[in-house]
């Protein structure tokens, strides 16, 4: 999750938030040496001790600088062409969830065996129990298998959401009357975050996404239990 | 070559599988570009309510479509107004 003063993104823990990361990381180097470069030029301009007067034409010099920026765009081009790609493709998945927005709250339906669904409400300040984060600690958690490729659906029964979790790398527009599939293979254990990401009302900033990633038998002894129990949501 | 394909942004290729004892435990509906809710209810008409196969397309649109999509599909076709020729 997001902590204090931090300056990049969370720690990627599918493939996807990893490789996009890393495309990030590299072009903020080639942006630095760029920078570095082109503030030397000046530098050196300004101080005045070099001086081109007699230059008039240079074809070789003109060749250089139109093609080096070139080789350079098309270096940083080609690992993002290439996610683009990546980014689309949907694998096939072992399980589905359906992730409904609501005004203000996401409801959860997990209709693989039998249809299962509950809703996740944020829980309100004065009801936190200590360590537990404000803004983000819901009732009732999103559970997921890791290492296991999930199909993620999105839709609002109302207005426009959009389910985000940074850590996953994903950002899902829950559009009402449409049906977005987002394709999702957690690497790790562990509980992840996220925020409502598109305005919908006045409580847009209170329905938080808490997701928690276990291990496949774990997620299908608790998906059996749901079915047998009866979670009031 | 490797890192050229790293590079171009492909998964390695064990991202691509999933865990060997999941696939055990877990399923879920395949991708089928022919889907449609209608299908199970032409199914039906066609070979009757006892045709398990049928139940193949009741076993698709659960798991893909919100449940207050088919309620809301269901009393239409109650109602004789399902927008579609079934």
């Amino acid at each position: 999750m997001s902590y204090w003063c931090q300056m990049y993104f969370q720690n990627g823990v599918t493939f996807t938030s990893m490789r996009v990361q890393w495309a990030f990381g590299m072009y903020c180097v080639v942006l630095m040496l760029i920078f570095v470069f082109v503030m030397f030029s000046v530098l050196l301009c300004c101080s005045g001790s070099h001086q081109f007067i007699y230059m008039l034409t240079d074809h070789n010099l003109e060749r250089i600088w139109g093609t080096v920026p070139l080789l350079i765009l098309v270096f940083l081009s080609w690992p993002s062409m290439g996610l683009l790609y990546v980014l689309s493709e949907l694998e096939t998945p072992l399980v589905t969830v359906k992730c409904i927005g609501h005004q203000w709250y996401w409801e959860y339906e997990y209709t693989d065996f039998a249809v299962v669904s509950y809703n996740s409400y944020m829980v309100p300040e004065d009801e936190l129990k200590l360590g537990e984060p404000r803004l983000l600690t819901v009732d009732k958690s999103m559970v997921l298998p890791f290492s296991v490729w999930c199909r993620i659906l999105t839709t609002s029964f109302d207005v426009v959401h959009s389910w985000t979790v940074p850590a996953f790398g994903v950002k899902s527009d829950a559009v009402p009357g449409r049906l977005s599939e987002s394709s999702v293979k957690v690497e790790m254990p562990g509980v992840f975050w996220g925020q409502c990401s598109e305005i919908c009302g006045a409580l847009h900033s209170f329905m938080p996404i808490r997701v928690e990633v276990v291990s496949a038998e774990l997620f299908s002894k608790w998906l059996w239990i749901l079915q047998s129990s009866v979670w009031e949501g | 070559m490797s890192f050229i394909k790293e590079f171009s942004g492909k998964y390695p290729e064990h991202t691509h599988k999933n865990d060997p004892k999941a696939e055990e435990l877990l399923s879920t509906a395949k991708f089928d570009a022919r889907f449609q809710m209608c299908n199970q209810d032409k199914c039906i008409k066609k070979k009757g309510e006892d045709y398990e196969p049928c139940n193949w397309f009741k076993k698709q649109y659960q798991a893909l479509c919100p449940g207050f999509w088919t309620e809301r599909w269901d009393e239409q076709r109650e109602a004789g107004a399902f927008p579609a020729k079934i």
